[in-house]
């Protein structure tokens, strides 16, 4: 039940997407994200939906899978949605009370979904193909000139990669420890709201001595190992650029001056 | 309370990469009072195959049938068969919650709808069956040591009176003094109240000396499912899959070898000693 939540998770599988250097995928989310708000009409829609549908096939990852991590923002998206629709200002449609369904509102609304959904997927794209790890080393050699300015840059990305990493592991424990509690009698599902949050204490008392318990142990252990943040530290291995992604950045930067083109030449 | 598992599979993930067949075709049946031992290599399913006794996990095919009733049932009760199956985790002090020991105790009688009072006389018991002293009763459970946490865990297992009481690696992590403290005890709360008891272990001389049946398991499936002294006749085999037999067996397999008219049967060290007495004993006498 609880391995249903899918963002940060990896899904491992050997494609063109998955090789790519992390900083380029890093920037590639960023270009989409870009996009996706840059567009208005319906061929910039068209094209965006080309990309996404592109690099999804490319990336041999589920398309199932891939969906599971929008039911978690469902409710969020609903939200925007109805928002959007009555609170838009302009052509009224239909009316009931003191709320307007407006043309523009649904416009917007449709626009709006697109964009949320898109954005999910685009950032979904980018964390089931790229290990935490990969992640961080990228994110801290693309930060690493903000070490000039006194940024600890290295210390940041190391607590990320830490965070990022329990997260399946505290996962996992809540796993057990409700099943240990379920098998001594604890009901999760059933009662009124008070109920349940009184069901939870069993859970997350435990969960939190395990928590406290491992941060504990990770920070000895980093400690016996002489950790003493990123001065003069190496990596075992160092990212380097590959042809696929030079080829990767003419793609996107292609893409982006291309969209804005689109939207210029063809504003609809 | 015997259980019946027929033709039980599971799958992990299943329609994702992750995707793990954890056990293939299981048939066991798991008669009353007995005393059973599940061994097995770290991922071989023992631990999936108990979370199947009580209903934390549904079979992806197959069914389960205890005291005759499929628990698969749209009318059965998983509360009923929590109550009945008791489940002891592994490194179960991971669990513990409460302010008190005696409190935390008392968290399963209570959540079977039993009155203050009667969780208290169950939660006595219990916590007086796993030798814990009575002094500790009104402690945290967090200034416990590691064996003490484990005790009031099973404790809290325990005192839900199960007809069937299940352990995932009750001695793991513990020193040789903790472990067989708490192998004894299980084995006294087997003689004292008749309940079915299965131990999941990988240390062979903790299974042999306990448990009057073996059930091993490989990759998923049952490899071999008898008494200790069958199931450590195949010593070789379960070499082969990455387990052992007790020392004792290869002792007698050895001094067989070497030509000395032993039986290979001795599973733990009192009945290797009987044996070696028939040998070597007689010549004593004699001289």
């Amino acid at each position: 039940m609880i391995r249903d939540i899918t963002i940060g998770q990896y899904y491992p599988a050997k494609s063109p997407i998955h090789a790519l250097d992390p900083r380029v995928k890093l920037f590639g989310t960023f270009v989409f994200l870009i996009s996706v708000f840059a567009y208005k009409g319906i061929v910039g829609f068209a094209v965006v939906t080309l990309f996404l549908a592109l690099l999804i096939g490319l990336s041999k990852v589920p398309f199932r899978f891939m969906v599971k991590g929008l039911k978690a923002i469902m409710i969020l998206m609903l939200i925007t949605g109805v928002f959007n629709l009555f609170l838009t200002p302009g052509e009224v449609i239909w009316q009931i009370w003191k709320l307007k369904l407006t043309k523009e509102g649904i416009a917007a609304a449709i626009r709006m979904t697109i964009r949320l959904t898109y954005l999910i997927l685009g950032t979904s794209l980018m964390t089931l193909t790229t290990t935490p790890n990969q992640l961080t080393d990228g994110l801290e050699k693309a930060l690493k000139p903000l070490n000039k300015i006194h940024v600890p840059v290295h210390e940041i990305a190391m607590m990320m990669s830490i965070a990022l990493r329990f997260i399946p592991i505290l996962i996992e424990e809540t796993d057990k420890i409700m099943k240990a509690q379920m098998a001594r009698g604890a009901n999760f599902d059933e009662g009124n709201v008070i109920q349940k949050a009184k069901a939870l204490i069993p859970l997350l008392v435990p969960l939190f001595v395990s928590a406290f318990r491992r941060a504990n142990d990770l920070a000895l252990a980093m400690e016996a190992r002489c950790y003493q943040g990123g001065d003069g530290r190496t990596k075992m291995k160092p990212l380097v650029y590959t042809s696929l992604d030079a080829r990767a950045y003419v793609v996107l930067v292609a893409y982006l001056v291309f969209l804005i083109a689109l939207r210029v030449v063809l504003p609809f | 309370m015997s259980i019946i598992i027929d033709k039980v599979n599971y799958i992990y993930g299943q329609g994702t990469a992750y995707e793990k067949h954890a056990l293939r075709d299981i048939n066991l049946k798991i008669e009353d009072g007995q005393f059973i031992g599940i061994i097995g290599h770290t991922g071989s399913g023992k631990s999936t195959l108990i979370q199947h006794l009580n209903g934390l996990l549904k079979a992806t095919s197959g069914a389960i049938y205890v005291n005759g009733e499929d628990i698969y049932d749209k009318d059965y009760k998983m509360s009923k068969l929590r109550t009945q199956v008791g489940l002891v985790f592994q490194y179960p002090e991971h669990q513990l919650f409460e302010t008190t020991i005696f409190d935390d105790v008392c968290f399963g009688p209570m959540n079977q709808g039993l009155s203050k009072d009667e969780a208290g006389l169950r939660a006595f018991e219990a916590l007086r069956a796993v030798g814990l002293p009575e002094e500790l009763y009104d402690q945290s459970p967090f200034d416990l040591s590691g064996g003490q946490k484990r005790r009031v865990a099973i404790a809290g297992v325990l005192a839900m009176k199960p007809q069937v009481l299940v352990l995932d690696e009750p001695t793991a992590g513990l020193d040789p003094k903790g472990r067989d403290e708490i192998l004894d005890q299980i084995a006294d709360i087997h003689k004292k109240t008749n309940s079915t008891v299965v131990l999941v272990s990988h240390s062979m001389e903790d299974v042999a000396r306990y448990v009057d049946r073996i059930i091993v398991m490989n990759r998923g499936s049952v490899m071999f499912d008898d008494t200790p002294t069958e199931v450590f006749r195949h010593y070789k085999e379960l070499e082969q899959i990455g387990l052992a037999a007790p020392q004792v067996t290869y002792l007698m397999h050895e001094l067989r070898e070497k030509g000395y008219p032993v039986s290979c049967d001795a599973t733990t060290v009192e009945e290797a000693k009987e044996e070696l007495l028939k040998l070597f004993g007689k010549d004593r006498v004699s001289r």
